[in-house]
């Protein structure tokens, strides 16, 4: 798959990204208004996270202070290696960041090959099966969480990562639903070029649907590692060991267990959001667009 | 006849080599068969995902439906009884009327409020700027975020409180009061659900032609009739989309309730969930709990099959 696939490749690409034209409408002093509108929302969506930063810097004296400071009057850095050490944070970052990383690649990968066969081979039931996979677009996940909490201890999972990672990586049906989408929008000159010079199906899939299908499945693995990183109803169900939670469990057992330390609270909540708050904040763009586009797909 | 499935067909524009598929059968049917095989096997994680964790559950979930079961003990079978219990049961039939509550106040609250932001937005030249404000919440956890709102909404050392004293306004003991717990979730609710929705309508809002809007300006149609002849009715499948999942949203929702308020919540700030998750897990009644789950289910089967029929009435779709 030489010559032919090159053309074909470059044909494609060059209509794929169609300039997105950023037209930003010019400065006027009539949208002064707008902004004053705009920029009073922002400050009131910051508001709890600038009262979450500022108040795990509080030392406890200070949380009772009436009228209550925004900012703190002494500032208790303490706080934070005292919090550190009431829960074991490093292990939850792990486990979180472990377990959505491979939820993230298994489920993506496999999405993609699943989306593949869908969109381009007419094999039996291929229609019927498709169908399947969208209708349980419609379960909830609570239905389902009975049940494979009995299956799970059956298997001995229940307690283990494994009861987090196997089912959200072999079964993402919203992402096979996205995917197919996509793969379909691939125009089918390339397959047809890739075959002309000889490569076989995988190889096909491989070097040419992959790489095309970056946007997407950027756009997914985004999508999946947010709801992975930050999911609660699993982990709280499956785990019961303080050294397998994930840094949602962690925090809420802080709130269990310091019930009147609000300020060591507030370390765990800033601990608990700080890392995807600074990835957003540098990669804002990419994770907005992702997100928009996972869901304008559907 | 041609003999083989997919197999090339040059189209114009590309290079096109002189190839000839061999016109035999038995290749084409052997071919065909290792594309059958290559389907199934590029299909096979996925799939045996699908049977061991979505349809194995949920058949599974219809069978412990109608069974008593603690999990540990004899199964047996219990026909409708556990629906006929659930339904009479005080407690579920006042936690099913927060989770509604909860949607009526959270679901409207946030379209309403994106749809102003998003539509400000779209004015603007400091888009991304401001998107990150509000998209901030979106990104983090919703146990972080009931952890913050945990002091926000406690009345001794609550700023928001004292700022409503300030205001003249009462300021309840949110989380305790049975007249504000539900109200209190929805904020959080708001707050972290906004962003998400601004984010879809201004994607929704791009696709408006600028056309549309200056044609209407010559025209001399004022902001107003702008918003709702034109802007509207073609975001119109934006807000279907929006309102079927976060009424699916708002239905399911737990975690805040269950960080504010740990196992055994009090009555007034259960939800549908919640009574899932105490029956199940905390009482280990698996009957019981599947049961609200399957009556979940048919609730939000309802709810957007409903959307769907009614979409034709003021969805429009261009194209």
């Amino acid at each position: 798959m030489t010559i032919a696939t090159n053309i074909a490749i470059e044909a494609v690409e060059a209509n794929a990204h169609p300039h997105l034209q950023d037209q930003k409408p010019p400065f006027r002093w009539t949208r002064i208004p707008l902004h004053l509108i705009l920029a009073f929302g922002a400050i009131v969506m910051a508001l709890p996270f600038a009262w979450m930063v500022l108040s795990s810097f509080k030392p406890l004296s200070e949380i009772f202070l009436q009228p209550p400071k925004l900012l703190p009057m002494d500032w208790a850095p303490e706080n934070y290696p005292t919090a550190w050490a009431g829960a074991d944070f490093p292990r939850g970052y792990f486990n979180s960041f472990y377990i959505a990383s491979i939820v993230v690649i298994v489920s993506i990968l496999t999405s993609a090959m699943a989306a593949y066969a869908f969109a381009r081979i007419r094999f039996r039931g291929n229609n019927a099966l498709f169908m399947v996979f969208l209708a349980t677009l419609m379960v909830p996940v609570q239905l389902t969480v009975i049940p494979l909490y009995i299956i799970l201890g059956y298997i001995g999972w229940i307690d283990t990562h494994l009861a987090l990672i196997v089912p959200a990586a072999l079964f993402n049906a919203f992402g096979v639903f996205l995917l197919r989408q996509y793969v379909r929008g691939i125009p089918l000159e390339l397959e047809e070029a890739a075959a002309i010079d000889g490569a076989s199906r995988a190889r096909t899939f491989f070097t040419i649907i992959i790489p095309l299908l970056r946007t997407p499945m950027v756009a997914l693995g985004i999508f999946t590692f947010l709801a992975q990183w930050n999911s609660f109803f699993y982990p709280l169900i499956f785990l019961n060991t303080e050294e397998k939670f994930t840094i949602p469990l962690l925090v809420n057992q802080f709130k269990g267990a310091y019930s009147s330390d609000w300020t060591s609270l507030m370390v765990a909540a800033t601990l608990a959001a700080a890392p995807l708050l600074i990835i957003f904040i540098i990669a804002q763009r990419q994770i907005v667009e992702g997100i928009a586009l996972s869901g304008s797909k559907t | 006849m041609s003999a083989v499935v997919e197999e090339p067909k040059p189209k114009t524009g590309l290079a096109k080599p002189k190839f000839e598929p061999p016109p035999i059968r038995e290749s084409a049917k052997k071919a065909r068969r290792q594309d059958n095989m290559f389907a199934y096997l590029f299909l096979a994680p996925q799939l045996i995902g699908l049977v061991v964790f979505m349809l194995g559950p949920l058949i599974f979930a219809f069978v412990l439906s109608m069974s008593n079961w603690d999990g540990f003990g004899t199964r047996s079978f219990a026909g409708f009884s556990n629906f006929a219990t659930i339904l009479s049961d005080p407690q579920f039939r006042e936690s099913a009327g927060n989770t509604v509550w909860y949607t009526v106040l959270s679901v409207p609250g946030t379209m309403i409020s994106a749809f102003i932001v998003a539509y400000m937005l779209q004015k603007v030249r400091t888009k991304s700027l401001y998107r990150a404000f509000y998209f901030a919440p979106v990104v983090t956890s919703t146990v972080a975020v009931a952890a913050i709102w945990l002091w926000l909404f406690n009345p001794e050392i609550s700023p928001l409180n004292n700022l409503l004293r300030n205001l003249g306004l009462p300021a309840p003991d949110w989380l305790q009061d049975a007249r504000f717990v539900i109200p209190a979730f929805a904020i959080v609710g708001i707050w972290q659900g906004l962003g998400y929705q601004i984010v879809m309508m201004m994607a929704g809002l791009e696709n408006v032609p600028k056309s549309l809007i200056e044609a209407a300006d010559i025209d001399g149609a004022s902001e107003l009739q702008k918003m709702r002849r034109i802007t509207i009715p073609l975001l119109s499948p934006t807000i279907l989309f929006l309102s079927i999942t976060s009424i699916i949203g708002s239905f399911q929702i737990f975690d805040y309730i269950y960080v504010f308020m740990g196992p055994s919540a009090p009555a007034a700030s259960r939800t549908i969930v919640y009574e899932i998750f105490q029956r199940a897990f905390v009482e280990f009644n698996f009957g019981l709990g599947s049961a609200i789950a399957i009556i979940l289910f048919l609730c939000l089967l309802a709810l957007t099959g409903l959307q769907l029929m009614a979409q034709k009435r003021w969805v429009h779709y261009t194209e």
